[in-house]
């Protein structure tokens, strides 16, 4: 038998909220005390949360709450805004994202976004799709042929456009393009999909079209979802976090968050009592 | 109770329709202004240049003789300055349009800049020129050749070029140039494949209108020198030349002297007029053409 001498490193006291949420499944994003400002306001305030592997994470707020700043900051598209000064931790399995050594096309790669407008290139629905794996140097015709009709089948849209491949995208109905964009970031094979209210641009047909391949997307990916639509949130999430003024004020399994809600605030939230 | 008295609104009623008339007119009056002075040009230089344009006056060379008279090296003159201008302005001017708006922060450094640009479009013609002599006639010494010519041009329609530029990026929707980075993209990536094809319909049109300004630019070419009476026709960028506007300056200064210089004048107007009509054609076309609807 041999004996190590490892020295156990003292964990870090984890918050309550960290403690509540422990369970099977691998974490992929870790956030501790994240605070955001956009100039002088603080848009997000000491947020805590861990968003797990393969599960349907839904984020839910009013308008302004930072829920869409916080999904924009797991893959630092809101370091776009020019202002924007980020305090705290995030890390993405174990790796911590906020550090400038940690390129955004990297993380951008392991995690996608698809946004609340359908938001199509003026380019062919075969070009939109083949763009990441093009930015990323695949020029390999076979390989990006087998790429688009890959990711269309993934987002359900390959039996409607495979005859029409090399037209514009802007022919599509609204529905269509959102399912291209979702086909367009399942093209580049990320681990994470970030959606920010993508059906809130849509008619109700092509929502629970978009909502049915959420869930089949499920068994790949780790989605995180930003919504307006309670009745969505508890749809099709597995977790949903509560977000108001730039606070996680309750964060817990879906059945448990819309049946059972801890804080007041949540409650009335979700009955409609306001936001 | 009713707060608006209808008597009183009927009563006014009278007026406000009057007024509304009146002004059309008005508006009409000050659109008239204009067409009618530019008909009056037109139909002028039409009148007295048409019937000098012929096979000889298009490809002969410049001569004392008003009969004999051609303007083929003025027309080569100006081609040469294109060929000078049209690649310096373009690579230089969205060069500089791309950093002020996708790479430069926005800051007091960026509006600094952003404000000498706008005001050097506004600077006169004629202080172009004078830099023009001072830095490339002069300290550059290459004299007074195409080259010389075409550079000042450019510097003058630098400001133009980079205006419209930086107008056609900023009109590039955010939401396309996120989807690309939002897939892992680098700058460089997204404008290339995303910002450049959206923006160039736009960039190119404020290209040839540039360039249709320096096409007929005189007071530039007047201060570096260009010289009235050149034989030889310029056949590069290192040549003496002379160009359409130019023609036009020299002949109308000494109509006093020759009486038909004022029909070669002219004639030579309705060739520029003509070159600059089928310029700004084409930045209608390509605007039309290859302008992208999301």
């Amino acid at each position: 038998m041999s004996i190590s001498f490892v020295t156990e490193t003292p964990k870090k006291e984890l918050p309550s909220i960290h403690e509540a949420n422990k369970q099977s499944n691998q974490v992929v994003f870790d956030t501790k005390q994240l605070n955001l400002w956009y100039g002088d306001t603080h848009a997000l305030k000491e947020v805590d949360l861990l968003i797990y592997e393969k599960e349907i994470t839904a984020i839910i707020g009013p308008s302004g709450c930072g829920k869409s700043t916080y999904l924009k900051t797991l893959n630092r598209m809101v370091e776009l805004v020019p202002t924007v000064k980020i305090s705290g931790n995030i890390t993405y399995k174990n790796k911590d994202i906020l550090d400038r050594s940690f390129k955004v096309e990297e993380l951008r790669t392991l995690v996608g976004m698809v946004f609340q407008k359908p938001n199509p290139f003026p380019k062919s629905i075969y070009d939109n799709v083949a763009y990441g794996a093009k930015i990323h140097g695949i020029r390999n015709k076979k390989i990006l042929d087998e790429i688009v009709e890959r990711s269309l089948k993934g987002a359900a849209l390959w039996d409607e456009v495979k005859d029409r491949l090399k037209e514009n995208a802007y022919g599509l109905s609204g529905g269509q393009q959102q399912r291209l964009c979702i086909a367009r970031t399942l093209a580049i094979e990320p681990d994470v999909i970030l959606m920010d209210e993508p059906t809130s641009a849509l008619d109700p047909i092509s929502t629970s079209k978009i909502e049915e391949l959420i869930q089949t997307l499920k068994k790949d990916y780790s989605i995180i979802i930003v919504t307006h639509n309670m009745q969505q949130a508890a749809r099709i999430s597995d977790r949903t976090a509560f977000f108001l003024n730039g606070e996680v004020v309750e964060y817990d399994k879906t059945e448990k968050l819309f049946s059972n809600p801890n804080d007041k605030r949540t409650e009335d939230y979700i009955t409609g009592r306001f936001g | 109770m009713k707060l608006m008295d209808p008597s009183k609104m009927q009563a006014r009623m009278h007026r406000r329709i009057y007024q509304n008339n009146i002004l059309k007119y008005i508006f009409l009056l000050a659109t008239l202004f204009g067409l009618v002075v530019l008909a009056t040009l037109i139909i002028r230089v039409l009148n007295d240049g048409l019937g000098w344009i012929d096979f000889n006056f298009l490809t002969g060379r410049l001569s004392n003789d008003a009969e004999r008279a051609g303007i083929m090296g003025a027309i080569l003159g100006t081609f040469w300055l294109m060929v000078v201008v049209a690649p310096v302005t373009l690579i230089v001017g969205i060069g500089t349009a791309i950093f002020l708006e996708l790479y430069l922060k926005k800051g007091k450094a960026q509006s600094f800049i952003q404000t000498n640009i706008s005001n050097l479009a506004g600077v006169p013609s004629i202080v172009y020129g004078i830099l023009g002599l001072t830095i490339f006639v002069r300290l550059m010494d290459m004299g007074n050749i195409v080259l010389a010519g075409g550079l000042t041009l450019s510097l003058l329609v630098l400001p133009i070029i980079i205006v419209a530029a930086q107008e056609a990026i900023r009109a590039v929707p955010s939401f396309l140039t996120e989807a690309s980075y939002g897939m892992g993209a680098t700058k460089w990536q997204t404008i290339k494949n995303i910002i450049l094809p959206a923006a160039l319909p736009g960039m190119l049109t404020g290209a040839i209108l540039a360039l249709s300004r320096a096409i007929g630019e005189t007071a530039p070419l007047t201060v570096i020198g260009i010289p009235a009476l050149i034989i030889p026709f310029p056949s590069g960028i290192t040549d003496k030349f002379t160009a359409l506007p130019m023609q036009i300056y020299y002949w109308t200064l000494d109509s006093s002297l020759v009486a038909e210089y004022a029909n070669l004048a002219a004639a030579t107007i309705v060739v520029l007029l003509l070159l600059l009509f089928i310029l700004n054609s084409t930045a209608i076309f390509i605007r039309n053409k290859f302008q992208q609807r999301y």
